[in-house]
């Protein structure tokens, strides 16, 4: 498709670079609140094409690294519980939980599945009618209407073993308590792209209205991410903090209501755990009482022991954007791809991953 | 985790359900919390296995326009385009 190879072409990215050094704004610090974000602002190359006032940084948009140790022995308690096959997307198999991750708890015989979708969550349970299979769900907003979509066809479809363990978050109260914190200096904001199809460009516009931070909703392109990162130092240089969408290919200002819809109808929000940050109000979802069926919480009694972090691994601070990962004294020694001590090396949208991949060339 | 790729629709199904091309790989996806309809030829963005959108052209054209001309033009000029981007 030309219309996408378009935006990385890189005879087009010159010029906005070339803008973006031009722009006289003084230090400033861009977060971005995406995963997707962090790996795509890496392998582009585009920090080593910044001026040296502009400082790049990655705040909590990585759903796999957020997932508490506590969420990631619930779902080892549920892979072990008899009769259970317990699916999830293949980012979560390797993260580490207190003792065990998900791929070791699989190497032990235990039905541990990697699914690509909802949907062959909902094959598996149709294959397998004497099992019960629970969806580990995790993800903030995009991913979420594809769990809500599974809940509702399972329903229609009378699937009595089929059920949903979820630790979805939202990203906007997960920005909201990072910026309350105050610890991180954030001057503007890359908002996330694909988060913004489903909740809509405008669900950002308290960053302007009620912090005076400018936010531009970027795609995943070299070319996207230049044209943010020149819309916010524009709004930075005129003091004129605002919102502005150059990803208006995919984002609609009021988001993809159909997909929202879904969410709302099968899940409400409640109080969530977040690595490095604790317990955020109103930052997760849940099934509400009409769905308690397809709710694995409610279905098995899984409890876990309070679950302590690796002593020496920073993610949590790494998260808030308070520490780089080659801050911490582990990174890229005991902690590796290979061996992660914590999730931000585990996920590939790690930040620690990101920097272990492609810093070490950059810079 | 959001990453999300796009596909052209190469037949609609029931349960609303469509075949795509992924890059030269064949797929079927679900359309079911997708806002409006997909036409056979049209672009989608999935994720997971859903569209979530449809990819809207002339919007993209519209924007790689913008890109190119901000570059180009003068200061005042740039600062009025990226305003509406």
């Amino acid at each position: 498709m030309s219309i996408i190879s378009s935006f990385r072409e890189s005879s087009r990215a010159k010029p906005i670079i070339d803008r973006i050094h031009q722009r006289d704004t003084g230090p400033v610090s861009i977060m971005e609140f995406c995963g997707g974000h962090t790996v795509a602002i890496f392998r582009s190359g585009i920090r080593t094409v910044m001026p040296v006032h502009v400082q790049m940084i990655s705040g909590p948009g990585c759903p796999v690294c957020v997932t508490s140790n506590g969420d990631l022995d619930r779902a080892v308690a549920l892979a072990k519980t008899p009769g259970v096959i317990l699916a999830t997307y293949g980012d979560m198999l390797k993260v580490p939980g207190s003792e065990e991750s998900l791929m070791q708890v699989k190497a032990q015989g235990y039905a541990v599945e990697i699914v690509y979708s909802t949907l062959d969550a909902l094959a598996l349970a149709e294959a397998h009618p004497d099992r019960e299979i629970v969806f580990f769900a995790i993800g903030f907003e995009t991913t979420s209407p594809a769990a809500a979509a599974a809940v509702l066809q399972a329903r229609d479809r009378g699937l009595q073993n089929f059920s949903i363990c979820s630790v979805m978050k939202l990203t906007i109260p997960g920005a909201r308590a990072l910026l309350s914190m105050g610890e991180v200096k954030v001057d503007a904001v890359i908002g996330p792209g694909h988060v913004s199809s489903i909740i809509g460009s405008d669900a950002w516009r308290f960053l302007p209205e009620e912090y005076g931070i400018p936010v531009a909703i970027s795609g995943f392109e070299t070319l996207d991410l230049l044209a943010a990162t020149d819309a916010l130092l524009r709004m930075i240089e005129a003091k004129q903090p605002d919102l502005v969408n150059t990803y208006s290919r995919i984002v609609k200002p009021g988001g993809n209501r159909k997909a929202w819809g879904a969410v709302q109808q099968v899940f409400e929000l409640r109080a969530a755990s977040w690595r490095g940050f604790g317990e955020i109000p109103e930052s997760g979802l849940a099934l509400r009482e009409e769905f308690a069926a397809y709710d694995a919480d409610r279905r098995f009694d899984i409890r876990v022991a309070p679950a302590p972090e690796h002593p020496a691994c920073r993610c949590g601070e790494v998260l808030r954007g308070v520490a780089l990962p080659p801050d911490c004294k582990v990174f890229g020694t005991a902690c590796t791809p290979e061996h992660p001590l914590g999730p931000c090396m585990v996920s590939s949208e790690g930040s620690c991953a990101a920097y272990y991949h492609y810093q070490r060339q950059q810079r | 985790m959001c990453l999300a790729v796009p596909a052209k629709v190469l037949e609609l199904r029931d349960n609303q359900m469509a075949l795509v091309d992924l890059n030269g790989t064949q797929r079927e996806i679900s359309l079911m919390v997708l806002d409006g309809e997909a036409a056979v030829g049209d672009f989608v963005l999935i994720h997971v296995g859903y569209a979530i959108e449809v990819i809207d052209e002339e919007e993209a054209e519209r924007t790689l326009k913008m890109f190119e001309e901000l570059g180009t033009l003068d200061e005042e000029d740039a600062g009025e385009l990226s305003a509406i981007l």
